[in-house]
């Protein structure tokens, strides 16, 4: 945390340089998002070379062409069972970041209500969702209701654990200033451990961000008949396996938009730590 | 001051009696665990005392901590890494309803040209070094400007260089704020030079054994260090401190 060299960084006015800097953040940032292109160009490559050298039907695997057709073709049966699949993510993603943070807060400022309940949170996540999704149909019905409980429910857990840590990371001699300021319950926390705890807090929204659109998925195996989690497995039944794969390619760049609407929320809430 | 009960009791302070006047440069020395730390944590009102007590200003702690009567420098600097340094040093005048009660004494601006650190107003904590911090934390003390300054081990996770270099600045700011300052140090000469008074401590139980008083010719400079008067002084705590771990 101690920087060095006394004036590290710093121009004569106390601010970051920005010139040579950002030449080189455009640089790194180029090499970042080209490599993985890169990497994805060729998986895909050897893919339809793998398809072609061994044989395999597409019913088994299509063909990278075929899943860029039914892409193209079937827009907007994607684009229509995209739709709840992303309020449900969103909806459960909102829903549990924003219960696991109260829970958090109150473990923070009650230990008897920490012991009893964190055990409870525990046990609650070993359940497998797989088994728990048909028993929020029966409870919530066929609407969005039980999808953002489940999706909420796979959110819910990282967060919880990683604010609890969060907001005890605070420094103890940040603490200690607080008390000798006098200052009150409600500021030490705003000034210190609500801040302290936001890297902690990001870092579960991060992972949140897409087993939400998993945990949302998963909810629409059953009792519905829309979403991209319904498509999945009716064009899994129907041997339709470039749609399949489609539906596939869609999921993974909503679960990609998500983490990267997160990052970039990180990028422009926790600045001290870069 | 007992921490714990029953057999598992430890007694941290015993028998500790000490004045320090007003317009006072005051040094506690003592080896780890002497329980130096926690007397500056009860004058503090961090700590409660279990028997005795502890006057300051003439008044109890807890009265000196609600009327902001003194500035506390802890030994790792402790800012807020997510503000800057002005930031940092503007927090107790908006914490603990300060501000609301009282107009501010200085510019935190001020305090920042007076710690040595203009031009660094808007740098953030990881961007200073370790010494730069502690000056944003001295800083940060003598934002409400309190009439007594206490300070924990401040310079003891420091270079030596580093540390020479803060204590004449300290020197500065104490001759220039006319604070009462009472300092806890590991080391002799650190005491020697900066204080009029050095209280010297013995562990287990945590009391003072001595205490000496500094007549060393103000304002001092670097060279004073080279003289005998210096010597003799740092002598006399080195052999106090080797009678107290004794005794």
């Amino acid at each position: 945390m101690i920087a060095t060299d006394s004036a590290k960084g710093l121009a004569a006015d106390g601010r970051a340089p920005t010139g040579p800097g950002t030449r080189t953040a455009g640089a790194v940032l180029l090499r970042r998002l080209l490599l993985p292109v890169l990497v994805i160009a060729l998986l895909i490559v050897a893919w339809d070379v793998a398809i072609r050298v061994l044989g395999i039907p597409p019913y088994v695997i299509p063909t990278p062409a075929s899943v860029g057709q039914a892409l193209v073709k079937e827009r907007g049966r994607l684009l229509d069972n995209s739709v709840p699949t992303i309020v449900e993510s969103l909806g459960g993603f909102a829903l549990g970041n924003l219960v696991a943070i109260a829970a958090a807060i109150a473990f923070v400022h009650n230990r008897t209500l920490e012991r009893a309940l964190y055990p409870v949170a525990v046990a609650v996540r070993t359940l497998p969702i797989v088994a728990i999704a048909p028993i929020f149909v029966l409870m919530l019905g066929n609407g969005y209701a039980p999808k953002i409980a489940i999706a909420a429910l796979i959110t819910f857990f990282p967060t919880l654990v990683n604010m609890v840590e969060g907001l005890e990371s605070a420094d103890p001699q940040a603490l200690e200033l607080m008390h000798v300021l006098s200052a009150s319950k409600t500021e030490s926390f705003r000034y210190v451990r609500w801040p302290s705890s936001l890297p902690y807090l990001f870092s579960a929204m991060r992972i949140a961000s897409t087993s939400s659109v998993l945990g949302a998925l998963v909810a629409e195996w059953i009792g519905t008949n829309k979403g991209l989690g319904y498509l999945i497995v009716l064009t899994t039944y129907d041997f339709r396996t470039a749609l399949l794969y489609a539906a596939m390619v869609v999921t993974s760049a909503i679960a990609l938009a998500f983490f990267f609407l997160v990052s970039v929320l990180e990028w422009l809430l926790v600045r001290w730590e870069r | 001051m007992v921490f714990g009960t029953g057999p598992g009791a430890v007694s941290a302070l015993r028998d500790v009696t000490l004045d320090v006047a007003r317009g006072e440069f005051a040094a506690l020395i003592g080896p780890s665990g002497c329980g130096k730390s926690t007397l500056l944590r009860l004058i503090a009102d961090v700590l409660q005392p279990t028997g005795g007590t502890i006057e300051v200003r003439g008044g109890p702690p807890m009265r000196a901590r609600l009327a902001r009567e003194f500035g506390f420098v802890f030994q790792h600097a402790g800012l807020l890494p997510w503000r800057d340094a002005l930031a940092n040093v503007s927090l107790p005048l908006e914490v603990g309803g300060w501000g609301r009660r009282h107009a501010a004494p200085h510019r935190p601006e001020a305090l920042l040209d007076l710690v040595g650190l203009q031009g660094f107003t808007h740098a953030f904590p990881r961007q200073l070094s370790g010494g730069m911090q502690q000056r944003v934390s001295i800083a940060r003390a003598l934002v409400t400007g309190p009439p007594i300054l206490l300070m924990d081990e401040p310079f003891g996770a420091l270079d030596e260089i580093t540390r020479d270099h803060l204590n004449q600045e300290l020197l500065r700011i104490w001759a220039a704020t006319g604070t009462t300052i009472i300092f806890v140090t590991h080391s002799i000469a650190e005491a020697v030079y900066l204080s009029n008074r050095v209280f010297v401590f013995a562990p287990r139980p945590g009391r003072v054994t001595e205490e000496v008083r500094i007549d060393l010719p103000s304002p001092r400079e670097p060279a004073l260090k080279d003289t005998p008067e210096f010597g003799r002084y740092t002598a006399a705590l080195r052999r106090a401190l080797a009678a107290s771990a004794s005794a």
